[in-house]
């Protein structure tokens, strides 16, 4: 079939974009048709967020253009970006909850009066949300809204301003099934008459639904472009994961024990009251590594911090070795032996303005010998972490360094050796190797292995499907908060474990179940 | 008794006055996301320079422009720190306030003329006089408000002019946006920095014209601590007044009123100890300051700016 070659309403070339110590982008080409639909899919940090953002004005490129209409423009601000008729839609609306709709809509807007008429712009407002089918009252206050309702204000907001290409951050991220279908409807409309959309994500199904055009990032780098008539999820998740080699680390076959862990139909709500877990079950043995695969933001962090008392437990029971733990305290976990290696090891693994000392004696201070008759022993502190800093290879210049100054895959060793250390059944690591190098990464994984050689039993969460292959020993994919199914390692595969990342059943995927 | 609360009134509105221009000048720097603690400073500043002014040239016009140029480079310099070096806001604005008492209290010893030790303390110079409004004045209550000088009078239009910018125009939205989420503002295209620079500066200018007033009209003259910590209990006007210019008027009236009253109750010879009258003033702010706190929170709608105190920069990683 013939094509005629349209000409690109929007391009971005070769944008490089350098954050320190993260190349963010890499050399990275995007064409956008007038009409049209393009989605950016891409692993977290493969520099989808980073692109758009500077195409909005939010951050500026280290070189590379932008080219709008056939002229090469100057972004500097979201202003530039706003009056060349650019809008985007973050992930976190830029909206001010104390005000109105009407408000939000024209704010910072140079083409209002002085003095507002607000009359006239909610008139306006009326007019757009009855043409597009965005129902929004203008003289709500956000706080009083739901989130879709916030986006739905935010596309609003951007069509009130005269934008001409969308970007779409995450949109469906924070909404019901039914919520997203509207959110097609009116991005479907948009585009037939004549707006063009941009959609940053990482789910197969909204890709096929929603775009004209893929283009999939991967660490920074731009790895394909493709028609999305042309391809199918299972290509596309390909493509995103990446076809490397995979990498094995030497294990011992495992060897299970008796059942330290059970969670039995777990329900619970994120923060913002929707449904995050929904009726989780599974068991970990001692002595075993069980990985939970899946997309950020699919339920993992409810999950582990369910288990370690950190979030409440709507419906359902976690039992550690046998016993009821269901919404108990962190301490009280912590005693019945349950390490905790977080996901964001500086906000909630270390305390920055501390000592390495008193990091790794964190979980253990309040009992001897650390304490004695209601006091500390420093120097017993002292030799303990001296150990561990040998054991763990921790580079710290000295015990009584503050902790952050330490380079982030020390920091993580610290972590691991006070969690490791007070490990007595359970120890349930989030993201380990996330942001460490290569050889930072083999020794977690290895120490990881080496905890479940001691017969604990493990919970790993990844993003990364080659950790989990060579580390785990089940692998169970989690999607929108329910378990899609728990594979053997032996006979996983990538393919399969990507379809059920995106929402797949374990039997539709075609992966033999463990 | 009407002639007693007429002129209880008439005393509550001026004591209110300073008051009044601080309160609005403070509420103006704080919806853009500054909190400014040196108002103490700065109204101590506004009324020692404008009371030097007035002494020496006469002229109460001149006088006013000086305490609003003081209080311009005070509240400059609490905006470099805390908007351009995002230092500690709390610690910028203290030390403002230290600042300002100790140099006021030092230029009160070393302004005045040679043949008063250089002292500005027990001069008279030129004042704010009441101007009787014929015909309103002399009504019972209602003539309270048309027997003031010309800075209180300012303060009956600055009221509703700062309330109708601040909620009906494009400009006093973006502050508001800027002050409540400047990553917002920030992404709708407005310039965080320089919107808080400007109210921060027409802020303290309004601050200082507060302190001109004490030492210009309310009580003239120069005299060591001559605000008495008003620039303090502004402070909790600005919270009673849910950062709400027309609300600032009722704030200052209370706290003016009981000034008033206790000033009253001490000219008739009273029991009741000086010190203990001396303290109502306070202690009302106190108990408002409480009393608004807790309605506050059960009214989500309006309260402190959400990015009160602290510094914005452009979200780069």
């Amino acid at each position: 079939m013939e094509e005629k070659q349209p000409v690109p309403i929007l391009e971005m070339k070769k944008i490089t974009k350098q954050f320190p110590g993260v190349l963010a982008n890499e050399d990275v080409d995007l064409e956008l048709f007038k009409g049209e639909v393009l989605a950016l899919l891409g692993e977290n940090g493969a520099g989808k967020s980073t692109l758009m953002n500077i195409l909005s004005g939010l951050t500026r490129p280290d070189s590379g253009e932008i080219i709008l209409n056939g002229k090469a423009v100057d972004i500097d601000s979201p202003r530039d970006a706003m009056h060349l008729g650019i809008g985007m839609v973050h992930q976190n609306f830029k909206l001010v909850s104390t005000m109105t709709v009407a408000e939000n809509v024209i704010l910072g807007l140079d083409s209002e009066n002085f003095v507002l008429d607000m009359k006239k712009v909610g008139k306006k407002i009326n007019e757009i949300s009855d043409h597009y089918r965005l129902k929004v009252d203008p003289d709500a206050y956000i706080w009083q809204m739901s989130v879709g309702e916030q986006q739905r204000v935010e596309i609003l907001k951007l069509i009130y301003r005269g934008a001409e290409v969308l970007i779409l951050d995450e949109p469906t991220a924070v909404l019901t099934p039914q919520e997203s279908n509207e959110l097609n409807e009116i991005v479907k409309k948009m585009t037939k008459e004549g707006k063009s959309a941009i959609f940053i994500t990482h789910k197969m199904d909204e890709v096929m639904n929603f775009s004209d055009w893929v283009r999939v990032l991967q660490k920074g780098k731009l790895v394909s472009v493709v028609r999305t008539r042309d391809t199918n999820p299972k290509d596309l998740a390909n493509l995103m994961v990446g076809r490397e080699v995979l990498f094995r680390i030497e294990k011992k076959k495992c060897n299970p024990g008796e059942v330290r862990l059970e969670v039995k139909n777990v329900s619970a709500l994120n923060s913002k009251g929707i449904e995050a877990l929904k009726d989780v079950s599974f068991s970990i043995r001692a002595g075993e590594i069980l990985g939970i695969a899946g997309v950020a933001g699919n339920g993992q962090r409810e999950l582990t911090e369910t288990i370690t008392g950190l979030h409440k437990v709507l419906k359902g029971h976690i039992f550690v070795e046998g016993e009821d733990m269901t919404n108990k305290a962190p301490i009280d976990l912590i005693k019945a032996g349950v390490s905790h290696i977080p996901s964001d090891r500086v906000a909630m693994g270390i305390v920055g303005d501390m000592s390495v000392a008193s990091n790794l004696a964190m979980k253990e201070y309040r009992k001897a010998p650390l304490t004695q008759y209601g006091l500390l022993h420093p120097k017993r502190i002292f030799n303990l972490a001296k150990g561990m800093i040998e054991l763990f290879m921790i580079s710290t210049p000295s015990p009584n360094t503050n902790v952050k100054f330490l380079s982030g895959g020390n920091i993580q060793k610290t972590i691991l050796a006070r969690e490791i250390g007070a490990c007595r059944g359970l120890l349930i690591a989030v993201y380990p190797a996330r942001g460490l190098d290569v050889g930072a990464t083999e020794s977690v994984r290895k120490e990881i292995i080496a905890e479940r050689d001691n017969g604990k039993a493990v919970l790993l969460v990844s993003e990364d499907l080659e950790e989990l292959i060579s580390v785990s020993d089940r692998i169970a994919v989690m999607s929108e908060g329910t378990i899609m199914g728990i594979v053997d390692t032996e006979t996983a595969d990538i393919e399969s474990l990507g379809l059920m990342m995106a929402g797949v059943s374990l039997k539709e995927s075609g992966a033999k179940g463990g | 008794m009407i002639v007693l609360i007429t002129s209880i009134l008439a005393i509550t509105l001026r004591a209110g006055t300073s008051l009044v221009y601080a309160t609005i000048g403070e509420i103006y720097t704080e919806r853009s996301g500054i909190l400014n603690l040196g108002l103490e400073g700065m109204m101590l500043m506004g009324a020692v320079t404008s009371f030097a002014t007035v002494y020496y040239t006469g002229s109460l016009a001149l006088a006013v422009l000086a305490a609003m140029f003081v209080g311009m480079i005070l509240s400059s310099i609490h905006a470099f720190l805390s908007i351009t070096m995002r230092a500690n806001q709390v610690v910028s604005g203290l030390s403002i306030t230290l600042f300002g008492t100790g140099f006021a209290s030092f230029l009160g010893q070393r302004l005045g003329p040679a043949e008063n030790g250089k002292y500005l303390i027990g001069l008279i110079g030129e004042k704010f006089t009441p101007i009787a409004i014929p015909g309103l004045s002399g009504v019972p209550l209602i003539g309270a408000f048309f027997n003031q000088d010309l800075l209180t009078y300012i303060t009956y239009l600055i009221i509703p002019i700062a309330w109708f910018y601040m909620y009906k125009t494009k400009n006093g939205l973006n502050l508001r946006a800027v002050g409540d989420n400047p990553q917002t503002a920030d992404a709708m295209g407005i310039d965080v920095l320089k919107t808080r620079y400007l109210y921060t500066i027409l802020g303290g200018m309004l601050v200082a014209l507060g302190g001109a007033h004490l030492s210009l009209a309310y009580a003239p003259g120069w005299t060591e601590n001559i605000t008495g910590g008003r620039g303090w209990i502004v402070i909790a006007l600005v919270i009673f007044s849910m950062w709400n210019p027309s609300r600032a008027i009722w704030g200052a009236l209370l706290f003016g009123g009981i000034n008033a009253v206790q000033f009253r109750l001490q000219a008739s010879g009273t029991d009741i100890p000086a010190s203990f009258l001396n303290m109502l003033p306070y202690l009302a702010t106190i108990i408002a300051l409480v009393v608004m706190t807790w309605i506050e929170k059960y009214n989500k709608k309006i309260g402190a700016p959400g990015a009160l105190a602290t510094s914005y920069m452009r979200g780069e990683k």
